[in-house]
């Protein structure tokens, strides 16, 4: 062959003026977007500098800045992952219950059930929360657990009577990401190839055995991916855990006392409005640090649902 | 548990014997349900949610006891497995029953007129009624500050978020689509809370510190909602099939009329649902509009200048800040919160009868 | 000059046999025309001339780049990201590949039709067919664009099907029928060429022929140019035959001879033609 090699001629057309101004227009809204993003976090940089580093007297405590956010970052963690623990395994089984049990025709409608949980406003769920769960929960269940799970340290302490506690706002929280987890646990169920699927039915396997042979190997990754998701959610979550928990400032493990450590979105919810001069900046700091958490989880999130999906027959 | 073959457990079984009886699993599920009602009506009385426990793992236990003796290991085991699915499955219906038996029924004693008449301006002779227990305030001004920042965020959002959307599937394909890709992807899970602090940051930097009005309130929406627009409407203009776009552009069409007037319609009904699907995320948001529009008596049609309240965040504070007595404030709260969830439930059927209706009828 | 005037034919470049040259000015002049895929080559060195009003008919083995060829010729290949190419398009001696050159306007000059009907499913059948002028905002009145509607649906052989439901959407239609819709659509903006690629392979043998006919009757006002796999088509149809073929995967298509379509299927110049239509290929 005898072409010319260093003639790289791309056929670039003189394109019309509206087609120009219509793709520059759409380009310019895709950097916008792009610096507006990632404009967050130097924002809240910006503003939360002071509050990291600013003059203590300025703020209300006598906490530095790490002694303040320590306890709000482990209240976050911790409830987060309390809802985490109890949504994770419920979510699977009501994913696999729409995926392979339930009726076809119904399966439609119960998917669009649990995403209708999903839209629910956070407020609603938290005054929900703090009206039915929690005086259900510390009228039944929770003297109980104490008195017989005491030894347990985590059922320790005084039982609260007003159920405002970290396992009612875990379990409100486990309600509001339950949705997440479910709607991608069964996306990936559904999406398990028919042919594993029959080939293990075809062996003589129950359906249960089917489904640990052919949809949990194939469906694992999505779950940890959407369970990571979930736990990003919950960590954000501000109103349900703002109304309903019953906050002190420290690091609490029982999560049955009115003693408990706030997380970081409901104490600026609940600290903001009134908050004035470095307060103000000091919040934003730990915003910040809320981000970063997120931030890291949902990024694992993706990295498991990246690895995943191919390799997972394995 | 291993999956494999066992050898036929009797070798003159046709195909059903081995197999327990429909009616069986009924019967034993009655038996459940009876064991459960009188057990727990004889220690403590009519207590539903302990006679539906005891029932449900009495029928879980017994059904896979049966199994056992009349079938094998493995059906009982499957059994067991079918029965733990479906009680987990109801288990998470009855918070979603619960919660909206409660909104009803709590929230439906203020859907008055004076609920759709006027604000939280108190006379004192409100003050005085409410001492006796009457229904006072009304949530207007909530309700008219949700639509006017729910509207900010949309007419930041929906353009912004369609064209990067047409953007990253009709031009991009370079390093600027990928990055804007993994940003929007990290940034539909940003908390609400911290979008509220950046609008907030944001607004402070130009405007000095404490500023609250609805355009920021406004703002911190927009920074939820568009990266869902984005998704959505990408997830919609990629399904649009190429041959569509190919036959435009044969019949000598430029390209923007063919994104326009050919890829735009025939991806609108999905469109048009992520954006109401959007618009529900963000209509009961609390937490950014707390730190951004804060709360204020009155209606402000101003979003530029004063604070602004919405439905959520009146709700909550009537909630924890009712007043004396408070009676009056939580109802008021309950009001609220019916009328929210009333939106996100319409917005959301609507979003669902869009993608039907509005689907050109030859894509399947 | 006669059509098979095979002893004075000048062009024998590259190894290509061109057994005939058209008597008129062509309609299509390709030169040396190289078209890639990003940096790979799919087709190379194609010089072949297209008669006006009549119908060239291209074939070759699969993935040997006749859709290729065929979409470079109204610029409709470098629609795909990356895709170039390299040569020279002649439509009635202007380079359509000029660099001041609108692809706009040359694909309003040379229409296309798919493998595949793709009416536009928002779109009724009246619609469907004002397509071309409708979506560049042409104004049209109302008389106008009926007598557009009829005309071009009576000339794609579809009007007597469907006079009595214009309104209703494109993809109401048959297979066969939204293939002649789309035929409709893109001679309604009157283009100089028509470009097929396969536009029977979706189709019955009932529609095929019906597309047939049609085409036997398009040429007398359009160029036709063809891509088919089928030879009982290509030799019923067309006037000329193009045999394009590939030496093996990876390596470029390239175009092994043309020539009136009689002689390609009776008594072709290479003997990879002669296989090929005969069935003897590979
Ligand atoms: N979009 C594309 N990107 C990269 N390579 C492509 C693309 N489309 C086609 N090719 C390659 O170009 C070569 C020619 O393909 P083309 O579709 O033109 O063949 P064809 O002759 O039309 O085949 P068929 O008869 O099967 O339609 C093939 O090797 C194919 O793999
Ligand atoms: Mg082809």
């Amino acid at each position: 062959m005898s072409q010319p090699v260093a003639q790289e001629k791309i056929n670039k057309a003189p394109t019309s003026v509206p087609d120009r101004l219509f793709s520059s227009l759409s380009r310019a809204s895709a950097v916008t977007i792009l610096l507006v993003l990632s404009g967050v976090a130097f924002f809240l940089t910006i503003v939360g500098w002071s509050g990291m580093f600013g003059d203590i007297e300025g703020m209300s405590g006598s906490d530095n800045f790490l002694e303040y956010v320590g306890p709000l970052v482990f209240g976050t963690v911790y409830s987060a992952t309390l809802a985490l623990l109890i949504a994770t395994p419920l979510a699977f089984a009501v994913a696999l219950f729409i995926s392979h049990y339930a009726p076809r025709r119904l399966a439609q409608t119960l998917g669009y059930v649990v995403d209708l949980l999903a839209a629910i406003p956070s407020v609603v769920f938290g005054i929900w929360g703090i009206t039915v769960v929690a005086p259900l929960m510390s009228k039944n269940v929770y003297p109980w657990a104490n008195d017989n799970l005491s030894f347990i340290p985590f059922f320790s302490g005084t039982a609260s009577t007003s159920g405002r506690t970290m396992l009612t706002a875990g379990m409100v929280l486990a309600m509001m990401i339950l949705p997440i987890i479910t709607a991608i646990s069964r996306e990936v169920f559904l999406q398990t190839p028919r042919l594993h699927e029959e080939a293990s039915l075809a062996l003589g396997a129950t359906k249960w055995e089917m489904i640990r042979q052919a949809v949990v190997p194939y469906g694992r990754s999505g779950v940890i991916s959407g369970a990571m998701l979930g736990l990003g959610r919950a960590l954000g979550e501000t109103m349900a855990v703002a109304i309903i928990l019953s906050p002190s400032d420290g690091y609490f493990w029982s999560i049955l006392t009115n003693q408990n450590s706030n997380t970081i979105a409901s104490n600026i919810a609940l600290k903001f409005p009134e908050a004035y001069g470095l307060d103000v900046n000091r919040l934003i700091a730990t915003g910040l640090v809320l981000f970063l958490l997120s931030f890291g989880v949902n990024m694992l999130a993706r990295r498991v649902a990246n690895s995943g999906f191919s390799g997972a027959a394995g | 548990m291993t999956a494999t073959m066992s050898p036929p457990q009797s070798q003159v079984s046709s195909l059903t014997t081995g197999k327990m009886h429909r009616a069986i699993p009924f019967a034993i599920c009655a038996f459940s349900v009876a064991v459960g009602v009188v057990a727990v009506y004889s220690i403590g009385g009519f207590k539903w949610g302990w006679m539906a426990i005891v029932g449900a793992h009495l029928y879980l236990l017994l059904v896979t006891i049966a199994s056992r003796v009349i079938e094998d290991r493995r059906q009982a085991t499957d059994r067991a497995m079918r029965t733990v699915m479906t009680i987990a499955f109801t288990t998470v219906t009855i918070p979603l029953i619960s919660v909206f038996w409660k909104v009803i029924a709590e929230g439906a004693s203020r859907f008055d007129r004076k609920f759709f008449t006027g604000g939280m301006r108190i006379t004192p002779e409100d003050m005085l009624a409410q001492m006796e227990g009457a229904a006072v305030g009304g949530a207007l001004h909530a309700m008219v500050g949700t639509l006017i920042i729910t509207a900010i965020a949309g007419i930041i959002s929906v353009p912004l978020g369609l064209l990067t959307a047409i953007y990253l599937v009709e031009y991009g394909k370079g390093k600027l689509a990928s990055a804007v890709t993994r940003m929007v992807d990290v940034m539909t899970g940003i908390p609400s809370i911290v979008a509220g602090l950046f609008a907030y940051a944001l607004f402070e930097l130009f405007l000095g510190p404490g500023t609250r009005s609805g355009l920021s309130g406004g703002v911190a929406l927009s920074l939820l909602m568009t990266p869902v627009v984005v998704r959505s409407s990408e997830e919609m203009l990629r399904l649009v099939p190429n041959e569509l776009r190919e036959a435009s552009l044969a019949l000598g069409v430029a390209k923007w009329r063919t994104i326009l007037k050919v890829v735009l319609p025939t991806a609108i009904a999905g469109i048009l649902t992520g954006i109401t699907l959007a618009v529900a995320r963000v209509i009961g948001e609390t937490a950014p509009l707390l730190v951004t529009a804060g709360v204020a008596q009155d209606i402000n049609l101003n979003p530029f200048s004063g604070r602004m309240t919405t439905l959520p965040v009146f709700s909550y504070y009537e909630y924890v800040q009712p007043g004396v007595p408070p009676e009056t404030g939580i109802a008021r709260a309950w009001g609220a919160a019916l009328m929210l969830v009333m939106i996100v439930a319409v917005l959301f059927t609507a979003a669902r009868i869009m993608s039907h209706v509005l689907k050109p009828k030859g894509l399947k | 000059m006669t059509a098979n005037s095979e002893i004075d034919m000048p062009a024998q470049t590259a190894g290509i046999t061109h057994s005939e040259v058209t008597s008129v000015e062509p309609a299509i002049a390709v030169n040396n025309l190289n078209i890639y895929y990003d940096k790979f080559l799919a087709v190379r060195d194609v010089t072949i001339e297209i008669a006006p009003r009549s119908i060239t008919a291209l074939i070759g083995p699969s993935g040997c780049g006749k859709s290729t060829f065929l979409r470079s010729l109204n610029r409709m290949h470098e629609v795909i990201p990356k895709a170039h190419v390299e040569g020279v398009v002649q439509l009635n001696g202007e380079d359509i590949y000029r660099p001041d050159v609108d692809p706009v306007t040359v694909r309003r000059r040379i229409g296309m039709v798919f493998q595949r009907p793709n009416p536009f499913p928002t779109m009724s059948i009246y619609e469907n067919v004002l397509a071309g002028m409708r979506l560049n905002a042409n104004r049209l009145s109302k008389p106008d664009a009926d007598e557009i509607v009829e005309h071009s649906l009576t000339g794609a052989n579809l009007w007597g099907e469907v006079k009595d439901r214009l309104d209703n959407p494109g993809s109401s239609l048959s297979g066969g029928q939204q293939q002649r819709l789309c035929i409709a659509r893109a001679i309604a903006v009157e283009p100089e060429v028509l470009l097929m690629d396969e536009p029977c392979s979706a189709l019955d043998p009932i529609s095929t022929m019906a597309i047939e006919a049609l085409m036997e009757q398009l040429k007398d006002q359009f160029t036709i140019v063809i891509v088919t796999h089928n030879m009982q088509q290509a030799a019923r149809v067309s006037e000329r035959t193009a045999f394009f073929n590939i030496d093996g995967p990876g390596q470029p298509g390239h175009i092994v001879e043309m020539d009136l379509t009689e002689k390609m299927f009776s008594n072709p110049q290479e003997k990879a033609t002669s296989d090929y239509v005969t069935g003897r290929f590979g």
